[in-house]
């Protein structure tokens, strides 16, 4: 018989197994987000399941369907939990919504390409992270690793960028952060009364950045597209490479490894060759309409 | 004849670099044989007693389609079909005056083109059960559904639809992850390719460098001549069932007028894309005004990558039991012509016919090439047959490359 091709090493398979886990506890961080603690049922996945910043997960409310979820919680955890930041939008995220704490779901990964981390560590770098409402979850697992590793990096800062001062996300961790020793820059579209920081977009955050070692520098940028854009043109008009930028795309995604299609973006598949996308790869795409 | 044994096929890992570099071999090692007509029922029959199922063309609704053949009187012997854009007639060869060459009026049994059926959905089938979870006290429970193995023969596969077949398992065995669907279903088969002896007036797969002839990714080829079949091995698999055969070698005479038959493939492709930088071509023509032309013709109705021998998009269902505690995933084909398959919490990142069919084209010629390292077309013209509206993809390259020079 004609044999097909084989991938060596072992190939992944059964990739669209999901697994039951239990939802260990919910916390309501703002007006319909919450963060969900989540563990494999399974002892023995619980025990060896690791992820990297900036991976998703596929969460499965059987009759319900799946969605491709950032993981937002630390990435070295030795409980075996790990965390969601999820919006209602949709179908899934509204039957996940409903799930109550010791209740199961399916759970599938993970899978992309996580922050480009171990590009940086280790070798002086600055690293600024941008974060557009709810893209700052996907960059939450970045801080912990950033704090965890803290000699290995330079300069660190947190630019973050929300609709009004109750949507900011995470805003009590923030101020922990803050006392160990990220640069944290807030801004609000629209301010209350109570506000006395910046008003306006995230972009001119990074326009009244100053001191920026433009060679030794990163950065990660995650939110709305048009927000990635403008932050990325704003941090090239300070100097940096296109090249030390990093952006988070969000696509239909339904399988996680390039089989579905769903997810092509030009030549990625973005649940595989992204989500973490470098600009200088991204910009030719992004300025192609319905691309 | 006693049916034939393969031997063990379930570990098929274990012979795959022996299997895969016969593929590599100089064809003209292996052995060449001569099938008489007579025989050729008998042959049907041995494969049926020794697979479990023998794929092959038929006629059914007006089309050659493919579908179970139990006896070679179900083949479509002296049928072939008339192709141009947006049709498809079936036609009896006996009623075609075709003064071009000696044969035409003959009766074949694979004497036709192809048809809207590709072997796409034996490996990559149409709809699939990935898993079930059934709802316990304890919470869900989550298992993989596993299909039974079955042994099959794909008879009648052109160069093209090989080449088609050779893109896939790319897709779903080489690029990272697995499909343990599709790995099963293709190491379970038996491939039995049959030349073209014509073409369409839609095939073009001489611009795709996939045809007419079948060159490897085969167990056994033929020739169909008008006394009987020139059979060529091209795997071990196929050696065991052509020694089982017992035909007699193959004459020079034989030789040539396969040959000759061929040619006349080759002859009668008319339909020429120009795939020289067709990559760059394409992807510097994404904002030309042309494809707005394109969508004004174009119903979105996906039928191009429905009959498409390479397109894989899918999408997964949820599918309920009549009580909510047992659910099963199935996979569908999906299109890129369908506007949910972009679908976001914001609404579809395609939403116009334009832009679709620009993602089908540009990923079917070019992006394809930096996924998989090989163009996703075969030039078997199926997308312009089965197209409502006669699109021709070959034409509206030509236009919009064109433009650019």
């Amino acid at each position: 018989m004609t044999i097909a091709p084989s991938l060596s090493p072992v190939p992944q398979q059964g990739s669209w197994q999901s697994h039951p886990a239990e939802i260990v506890s919910i916390l309501e961080e703002i007006e319909t987000v919450s963060t969900y603690r989540m563990r494999f049922r399974d002892p023995e996945l619980a025990r060896s399941y690791r992820f990297k910043a900036g991976q998703f997960n596929m969460l499965y409310v059987p009759g319900c369907g799946e969605v491709a979820i950032s993981h937002s919680g630390p990435p070295d955890s030795d409980t075996g939990d790990f965390l969601h930041t999820i919006r209602v939008v949709g179908r899934v995220t509204e039957a996940i919504r409903a799930l109550e704490v010791g209740e199961t779901l399916g759970v599938r990964g993970p899978f992309g390409n996580p922050w480009p981390l171990e590009t940086y560590r280790g070798r002086g770098f600055d690293v600024f992270l941008v974060a557009g409402g709810l893209g700052l979850a996907p960059l939450r697992p970045v801080v912990y690793q950033l704090l965890k590793e803290r000699d290995h990096y330079g300069r660190i800062g947190l630019l973050i960028g929300a609709r009004s001062p109750s949507m900011l996300l995470y805003s009590e961790e923030i101020r922990a952060w803050e006392s160990s020793g990220i640069e944290i820059q807030r801004t609000v579209d629209r301010a209350d009364q109570d506000w006395h920081g910046s008003v306006g977009t995230v972009p001119l955050l990074i326009d009244r950045l100053r001191g920026v070692r433009l060679d030794r520098t990163a950065m990660f940028v995650c939110g709305p597209e048009v927000m990635m854009h403008y932050s990325a043109q704003s941090a090239i008009r300070l100097g940096l490479d296109p090249s030390a930028i990093w952006v988070s795309m969000e696509r239909n995604m339904q399988c996680g490894f390039g089989h579905c299609g769903h997810c092509q973006w030009g030549s990625l598949f973005l649940c595989k060759d992204g989500p973490v996308v470098r600009w200088d790869s991204a910009f030719s795409k992004m300025r192609v309409r319905d691309l | 004849m006693t049916p034939i044994h393969l031997g063990n096929n379930s570990d098929a890992t274990s012979t795959s670099s022996k299997s895969s570099s016969n593929h590599t071999q100089d064809r003209n090692q292996w052995p060449h044989g001569f099938l008489p007509k007579e025989q050729f029922p008998a042959f049907i029959d041995l494969l049926n007693q020794s697979f479990d199922e023998v794929i092959g063309p038929r006629v059914d609704q007006g089309a050659i389609v493919y579908d179970a053949i139990r006896s070679a009187s179900e083949l479509p012997h002296g049928w072939t079909d008339v192709q141009s854009p947006g049709v498809y007639r079936l036609e009896r060869k006996s009623s075609i005056d075709d003064s071009r060459t000696d044969h035409s009026c003959e009766e074949e049994y694979f004497g036709y083109n192809v048809g809207p059926h590709s072997w796409k959905k034996y490996l990559f089938p149409p709809l699939t059960t990935l898993m079930k979870s059934k709802k316990t006290t304890d919470g869900w429970q989550m298992e993989m559904t596993a299909e039974p193995i079955k042994r099959r023969v794909l008879l009648g596969v052109r160069a093209c639809e090989l080449a088609a077949i050779a893109i896939q398992d790319k897709v779903f065995l080489t690029s990272g992850t697995v499909d343990p669907i599709y790995q099963t279903r293709r190491n379970h088969l038996l491939i039995i390719a049959v030349n073209c002896t014509q073409a369409a007036s839609t095939c073009f797969c001489t611009s795709m460098n996939s045809g007419p002839e079948c060159r490897s990714g085969f167990d056994l080829a033929m020739t169909e001549l008008s006394d009987g079949f020139l059979v060529e091995v091209g795997s071990d698999a196929g050696q065991t069932i052509f020694e089982s055969l017992k035909l007699r070698t193959v004459t020079t005479d034989e030789i040539d007028r396969g040959r000759t038959r061929r040619a006349r493939a080759v002859e009668q492709i008319t339909k020429r894309m120009n795939t020289d930088g067709i990559r760059d071509r394409l992807l510097s023509q994404l904002e030309n005004p042309h494809w707005n032309d394109i969508a004004s013709r174009c119903l979105s109705c996906a039928n191009c990558t429905m009959v498409c021998p390479t397109c894989f998009c899918s999408s997964v269902d949820e599918v309920h039991a009549l009580t909510d505690d047992e659910i099963v995933r199935q996979r569908r084909w999906d299109s890129c012509f369908n506007v949910d398959i972009s679908h976001l919490s914001g609404g579809p990142v395609r939403d116009t016919i334009r832009s679709r069919y620009r993602q089908w084209l540009t990923h079917k010629l070019a992006t394809w090439i930096d996924q998989f390292d090989t163009s996703g077309c075969v030039g078997c013209g199926r997308c312009i047959t089965w197209c409502p509206v006669g699109i021709d993809l070959t034409k509206e390259v030509a236009t919009l490359c064109e433009e650019s020079s």
